[in-house]
């Protein structure tokens, strides 16, 4: 009887540690592929910026400066994250042609005939589309790896811990303080709506 | 704490319920055909031996007319609901509007973690959206051309991830066998309706009656399954309709719930939902087969308006107030944590 209990309790502990194993793998997993998913749309951001500074270079050519930065920050974003560089160099050199690339907007924004020309419009649909993917490939990386990284840390996952070889991993963390600005939010109550 | 977790009980329940709902629906046909041949036997029993009816013909055929409809639905319901509805598939977008609306779709699919579903655009102007399909990959976005012109950017973003939201549950698998399962009924029982109220069958039917009843013995028990037989062609196609209205009202809170996580913007879904609900017409092009599927209900009904046993019976959605009010809700808790996160921050140094 004594020797059935413990069988019993020997089995539970085993299928526990199967299953906490497992769930740790699949978690690590899901970060990995968040962070592919931001890869693929950096790339995308990437590529649509030659296109937007070729069509807008005609009509700007006394807003070289402004320009240059976002060519610059470009290439210096691809040459980091070729070297497969971290999440907080790459965060730092996204920020960087995040910035660049609102001031170009704020630019273009000053010329009506260039925003009326139907290419443009249509590239800063793409962009807006661009800079919203990174941001919600950004959230699901953020998401994942805090649910990770808690997981692993909790008792008693963290028993299993070493066994899956988790570690925690960085965040995505928001550098400039215009991004982080709190989404606008309206609080009014309209009548006829109870809260 | 455990999103990853509730979401696979979310996924894993809605796919048990998916099997259960099959599996009652080709039993049901089963008890409708072979307890309608039953009836038929017992009829006869007194009857010379040639004259029996002693081949279950009814069940046969309605129990292969139940599983070849479940298999129907299950393989093609999702593309039946598409035709039925009249969309166009944006294959390559060409307008502007049709541009913004991929790129939104593709943006949420991101946020979501969900592939790509194929998007279709409905010729309607009144606004709407509703999801498809069987599974991740088989899956549909339909919009109305109506939610395009009325709802911004931010607003369109919200009731995307809302349909994604379902995507990602299965409800759309739960709710597209629902629809067809729902038209499959209404079809046969009001084939049955014809064949039962016509003035031929009620005579043979008179011819018969009476001489079962006077072997008495198995006249009661026989009496209690005709009456009990013929409820169930009578209540079939009710049954039916709430059992998809009460799946999909308990869905949408969730929906709802999903889509503000995916955003992060409660108030965009909040504003759009109060843009849809205060849209008159009714949504012409979806019919009520359908309209469990809908983002809002397409007809516009007012029970929709209400809470309580009657609206918990025959809405297919929970009140808009009070979904508004829920995402307002979480708006409000949203900005008071990111409040208290930005202040123990500045705290800490």
């Amino acid at each position: 009887m004594g020797l059935l209990v413990l069988l019993v309790l020997a089995a539970g502990v085993l299928f526990w540690i199967v299953s906490a194993y497992n769930g740790l793998i699949s978690l690590k997993n899901q970060v990995v592929n968040g962070w592919k998913q931001i890869d693929v749309q950096l790339k995308r951001r990437h590529d649509l910026i030659p296109n937007l500074v070729d069509t807008v270079k005609g009509a700007m050519q006394f807003e070289r400066e402004t320009l240059d930065a976002v060519i610059t920050a470009r290439n210096q974003a691809i040459s980091i994250e070729r070297g497969g560089a971290g999440v907080a160099a790459t965060a730092q050199a996204e920020s960087q042609l995040s910035a660049a690339l609102g001031r170009l907007f704020a630019v273009v924004e000053a010329y009506p005939q260039l925003k009326a020309t139907g290419n443009v419009s249509q590239l800063q649909e793409e962009l807006t589309s661009t800079e919203n993917r990174i941001a919600f490939a950004r959230q699901h990386y953020n998401d994942v790896s805090t649910q990770y990284n808690t997981k692993q840390q909790q008792f008693p996952t963290n028993l299993v811990a070493g066994l899956a070889r988790a570690t925690p991993v960085e965040l995505w963390e928001i550098t400039d303080a215009a991004e982080r600005a709190v989404p606008k939010v309206d609080l009014s109550l309209r009548p006829g709506v109870q809260a | 704490m455990s999103d990853a977790v509730d979401l696979f009980s979310q996924q894993q329940a809605n796919r048990s319920r998916s099997h259960w709902l099959i599996a009652g629906f080709v039993l049901f046909f089963a008890w409708l055909g072979f307890g309608g041949d039953l009836i038929l036997l017992e009829m006869s029993r007194g009857e010379p031996a040639g004259s029996q009816w002693d081949v279950p013909l009814f069940g046969l055929v309605l129990t292969t007319y139940g599983a070849a409809t479940a298999v129907w639905a299950w393989k093609a319901g999702s593309g039946a609901i598409l035709r039925s509805t009249g969309a166009n598939q944006i294959t390559q977008p060409s307008t502007e509007q049709e541009r913004l609306l991929v790129n939104v779709v593709e943006e949420m699919c991101v946020a979501a973690g969900l592939p790509r579903p194929s998007i279709w655009i409905v010729a309607d102007g009144d606004p709407n959206a509703f999801a498809t399909g069987r599974d991740e990959q088989s899956a549909a976005i339909v919009v109305t051309q109506g939610l395009l012109d009325t709802c911004s950017r931010d607003e369109l973003q919200g009731v995307i991830g809302h349909e994604l939201a379902h995507i990602k549950n299965y409800d759309v698998r739960l709710m597209t066998l629902l629809a067809a399962m729902v038209g499959a009924i209404t079809v046969v029982s009001d084939y049955m309706h014809r064949i039962l109220f016509q003035r031929g069958t009620q005579r043979a039917l008179g011819a018969v009656v009476p001489r079962g009843r006077k072997k008495g013995g198995g006249g009661v028990v026989l009496a209690l399954l005709l009456v009990l037989w013929l409820l169930s062609w009578l209540l079939a196609p009710l049954i039916s309709r709430m059992l998809a209205l009460g799946v999909s009202r308990k869905r949408e809170y969730l929906a709802d719930a999903m889509s503000a996580q995916f955003t992060r913007n409660p108030m965009a879904l909040a504003s759009a939902l109060e843009k849809i609900e205060r849209a008159p017409a009714p949504t012409r092009c979806i019919t009520r087969g359908a309209a469990h599927l809908c983002i809002a209900d397409p007809l516009g009904r007012r029970v929709n308006l209400r809470e309580g046993w009657l609206a918990d019976l025959w809405g297919t959605h929970p009140p808009m107030a009070m979904r508004v009010s829920r995402l307002r809700g979480m708006a409000f808790r949203e900005q008071k944590r990111a409040r208290q996160a930005s202040g123990e921050v500045a705290q800490l140094t």
